[in-house]
């Protein structure tokens, strides 16, 4: 059982990455990303949405017709939405400003209507939780990764407004790189986005051959100590 | 007239849908392989953006405003777009086979293409009257097709060009959508709005 678990945390984060791997949801992926503070918001916001269409889907896999099932699930995650989006308003405002329309445009994130397909809609309600909230994750990592290095190379700073997601006592927590950096534009416009996103995929796939590697050096060596 | 004018150039190259507001980037890697298929993707989004435009203009001043229903807004544009998307496929299948076998595999995929719910959130949220949604939705739309012929003609090229191993395919099409980004920027300044 917990294999089963390890499976669905390894693909969500790493080897099926919504992000890096699938790309889907790159709308947002790159146009929120330019803080690291706006990336998680919206990480987090399609986490939920995630979650919890996911959840709902696997309950209700067994009654809905297969002609029909497209339709219900995006009704079903459209709702989820305005849920999400209608609480942000009220106890994020500021973030909900800065997000503005990426929130509801969460209900078109593909990977979200792709894993409902793909995974909710077959297994347990369980399972389909759990690949819910990995995903998310993995998805939130990418945005929070993309946004620190943009945020950093663009302006010099990490966090810079924390204070609309944790609240004022936040507002201090902003690590500055160096007071006379000046900030390197073209990271924060969109650009820089696009350049972004193709070396942190560039980087995953270094990581993913290096791994392979390795593991086809292990094999050979315990081949040969054995024999 | 020169006011809708300018909206349409201003919407097609200045802060074009794809490049400046990140809409509809899942088509814009996903079927930009071949010139073909992305001309194809174009056309039928074309027609699809526009008219969803207009109807989620319709539903949003006569139905959900009288009725002060805001926040189904979400909810039901996503149905009129998805109803939209059905309407294009049944009336293209029918007046134009021809057209059909060209568009027909790319206007499921159109529904979840957020460049067309927000081409109308977008509308809503700048209060344009009828005409200027109906200039808006077109113009995004034409720079939609604009950039994904350029994109998928830049990318048959590199398919066939040497790149280090670890930025071959999706990597190295990101980086080349960053300088066709960056291109796009200087149209900034065109027009002033």
């Amino acid at each position: 059982m917990s294999n089963g678990f390890n499976k669905i945390i390894r693909d969500g984060l790493w080897d099926n990455n919504p992000g890096l791997v699938q790309l889907l949801g790159l709308c947002p992926l790159l146009a929120v990303t330019g803080t690291l503070i706006n990336g998680l918001g919206l990480g987090i916001a399609t986490t939920l949405v995630m979650v919890a269409s996911n959840l709902t889907v696997s309950l209700i896999r067994n009654l809905v017709r297969s002609e029909v099932r497209i339709a219900v699930f995006v009704l079903i995650i459209a709702s989820f939405v305005t849920a999400v989006e209608l609480a942000m308003q009220a106890y994020f405002y500021d973030l909900y400003k800065v997000l503005g329309i990426f929130i509801p445009l969460i209900v078109t994130n593909c990977s979200i209507i792709g894993r409902a397909e793909a995974y909710a809609s077959k297994n347990t309600p369980l399972n389909a939780a759990v690949d819910g909230l990995f995903m998310g994750l993995g998805f939130t990592g990418v945005l929070v990764v993309l946004g620190a290095m943009r945020e950093l190379v663009g302006m010099g700073t990490i966090l810079a407004q924390a204070h609309i997601m944790f609240g004022e006592a936040a507002r201090n927590i902003t690590l500055e790189l160096s007071a006379t950096h000046e900030g390197f534009l073209l990271a924060i416009l969109p650009p820089g986005a696009f350049i972004g996103l193709g070396l942190i995929i560039a980087a995953k796939n270094i990581i993913d051959r290096r791994m392979t590697a390795r593991e086809a050096l292990t094999t050979t060596q315990t081949a040969t100590s054995q024999a | 007239m020169t006011e809708y004018l300018l909206l349409l150039l201003g919407t097609a190259l200045v802060n074009n849908v794809v490049l400046v507001n990140f809409l509809g980037l899942c088509p814009f890697m996903g079927v930009s392989n071949k010139l073909d298929s992305a001309i194809g993707m174009g056309f039928a989004t074309t027609f699809v953006l526009t008219l969803a435009a207009v109807a989620s203009w319709l539903l949003e001043f006569f139905v959900l405003r009288p009725l002060d229903i805001g926040f189904l807004r979400i909810l039901t544009f996503i149905l009129v777009i998805a109803a939209v998307v059905q309407f294009t496929e049944m009336v293209v299948r029918k007046f134009s086979p021809g057209l059909y076998q060209v568009l027909g595999i790319f206007l499921p995929l159109i529904t979840t293409n957020c460049a067309v719910l927000g081409v109308a959130l977008l509308n809503i949220q700048e209060e344009h009257d009828f005409l200027k949604s109906v200039v808006y939705g077109f113009g995004s739309a034409v720079g939609f097709t604009l950039v994904m012929v350029i994109f998928a003609g830049m990318r048959e090229r590199l398919a066939l060009a040497q790149v280090p191993a670890a930025f071959a395919g999706a990597p190295i099409g990101f980086i080349v959508a960053g300088l066709l980004s960056l291109a796009f920027m200087g149209f900034s300044g065109l027009v002033t709005n």
